[in-house]
């Protein structure tokens, strides 16, 4: 998926994250991410981020992650609406989601 | 005999409610996407519930989740979503006909052999928020096999009634027409929601009522009427002891051949023994009535 304009997905309460991608200035992927528990779980984050951009296809833009304690599940859904959205994608590879 | 007192709404949008939801052990969870959540979100809801209903801790609990109508753009991608990720239960919302079911079960057929998943695993609930979904009852419960029960909403449905809610009896002839659809068709029947959570001797007014009319159980909005609910459900010391009564005595007349058995000088028949055996599964899930 190619992110072709500005998203937002979540919000900034406790257990969830805001996540927001745009097209970026350079043309390869950055990701950006903050966190309440990043030194704990900084790594697991940036996985869990990274492996549903790459199950997406998205490969460029910036993604910018503040995250307030999310569970793995919430952090690949609110990744997967921002990118769809950024993408504006009018359908959906269920087997890119799971 | 699945028990399904309490069933949980849960709001489809809401990260931290979704990620903990499985502590409180209703019966029944339901992760809602349809009233519960706004136009603006539908879309990241779907795929919060996506998630949330393939966590490891719902594995123990049965998941339902409430899909938009499939006349909006929204029901049919909450369908897929729901179904993909292995839902027990999907509830229809504003079910006015048979035919309502009927296309929703083709749907889920479709989507089951897209994905791999086993052909009728996907169970279905109907909820009914009409005028004409109460006359509809009887044929809406029987309209599928996949179907588990029928549930009463009683928002829309009064106000489709051009009333309101009150002391119960502007729901009583739906609540009856629902009820005895749900038991023509040997399916489950739930009752409204109570919304006004500082009325809980209301709530349990309400409760009672629904209890004696023979519902299965109750949508619920908050935890806080979980414990409320399963207690008013559970069974006395004396129901219990005598419904041991009544399972012993037909196990004996079983060992013993014989078609009808008594006790205390009362015939004990199948449906006295069936109801004996729900009053033993209740005290087992939530112990005798405190």
């Amino acid at each position: 998926m190619k992110i072709v304009k500005e998203a937002l997905a979540g919000t900034l309460e406790s257990s969830d994250l805001l996540v927001k991608v745009s097209p970026g200035p350079g043309a390869g992927l950055e990701v950006v991410i903050s966190s309440e528990v990043m030194q704990q779980f900084g790594l697991q984050i940036d996985h869990v981020v990274r492996d549903t951009l790459a199950r997406l296809g998205v490969t460029a833009g910036l993604v910018v992650v503040e995250d307030k304690g999310a569970l793995d599940c919430a952090i690949r859904a609110r990744v997967q609406t921002a990118v769809i959205r950024g993408a504006e994608a009018q359908t959906i590879d269920w087997s890119a989601l799971s | 005999m699945k028990l399904r007192r309490s069933m949980l709404f849960l709001p489809g949008a809401n990260a931290a409610m979704l990620s903990t939801a499985f502590v409180y052990k209703p019966d029944s969870i339901m992760f809602d996407l349809e009233d519960a959540v706004s136009l603006r979100e539908k879309d990241s809801a779907r795929l919060l519930v996506f998630h949330a209903l393939q966590l490891p801790v719902y594995r123990e609990t049965e998941t339902v989740v409430r899909i938009n109508p499939l006349n909006t753009p929204f029901g049919l991608p909450d369908l897929e979503a729901a179904v993909r990720a292995g839902v027990d239960v999907v509830r229809l919302p504003k079910t006015d006909c048979a035919e309502d079911v009927e296309v929703l079960e083709r749907e889920v057929e479709r989507i089951e052999r897209a994905c791999g998943r086993e052909i009728g695993s996907t169970r279905l609930m109907a909820a009914i928020e009409s005028a004409s979904g109460v006359i509809n009852a009887l044929a809406i419960a029987k309209a599928s096999p996949r179907l588990i029960g029928i549930a009463l909403a009683g928002f829309d449905y009064v106000m489709d009634m051009q009333t309101e809610r009150g002391d119960g009896t502007e729901l009583f002839y739906a609540r009856c027409a629902v009820l005895h659809a749900a038991r023509a068709a040997k399916i489950d029947a739930f009752d409204v929601v109570w919304s006004d959570l500082n009325d809980e001797a209301g709530f349990l007014k309400e409760v009672d009522l629904i209890k004696r009319l023979g519902f299965n159980g109750k949508s619920l909005i908050n935890p806080r009427q979980i414990e409320l609910l399963h207690n008013a459900y559970a069974p006395t010391e004396e129901e219990v002891e005598y419904a041991g009564r009544v399972v012993s005595a037909a196990a004996e007349g079983e060992r013993k051949g014989l078609g009808v058995v008594s006790l205390n000088g009362k015939m004990i028949d199948g449906p006295v023994i069936d109801h004996a055996r729900r009053v033993l599964q209740r005290a087992e899930a939530s112990g005798t009535r405190k």
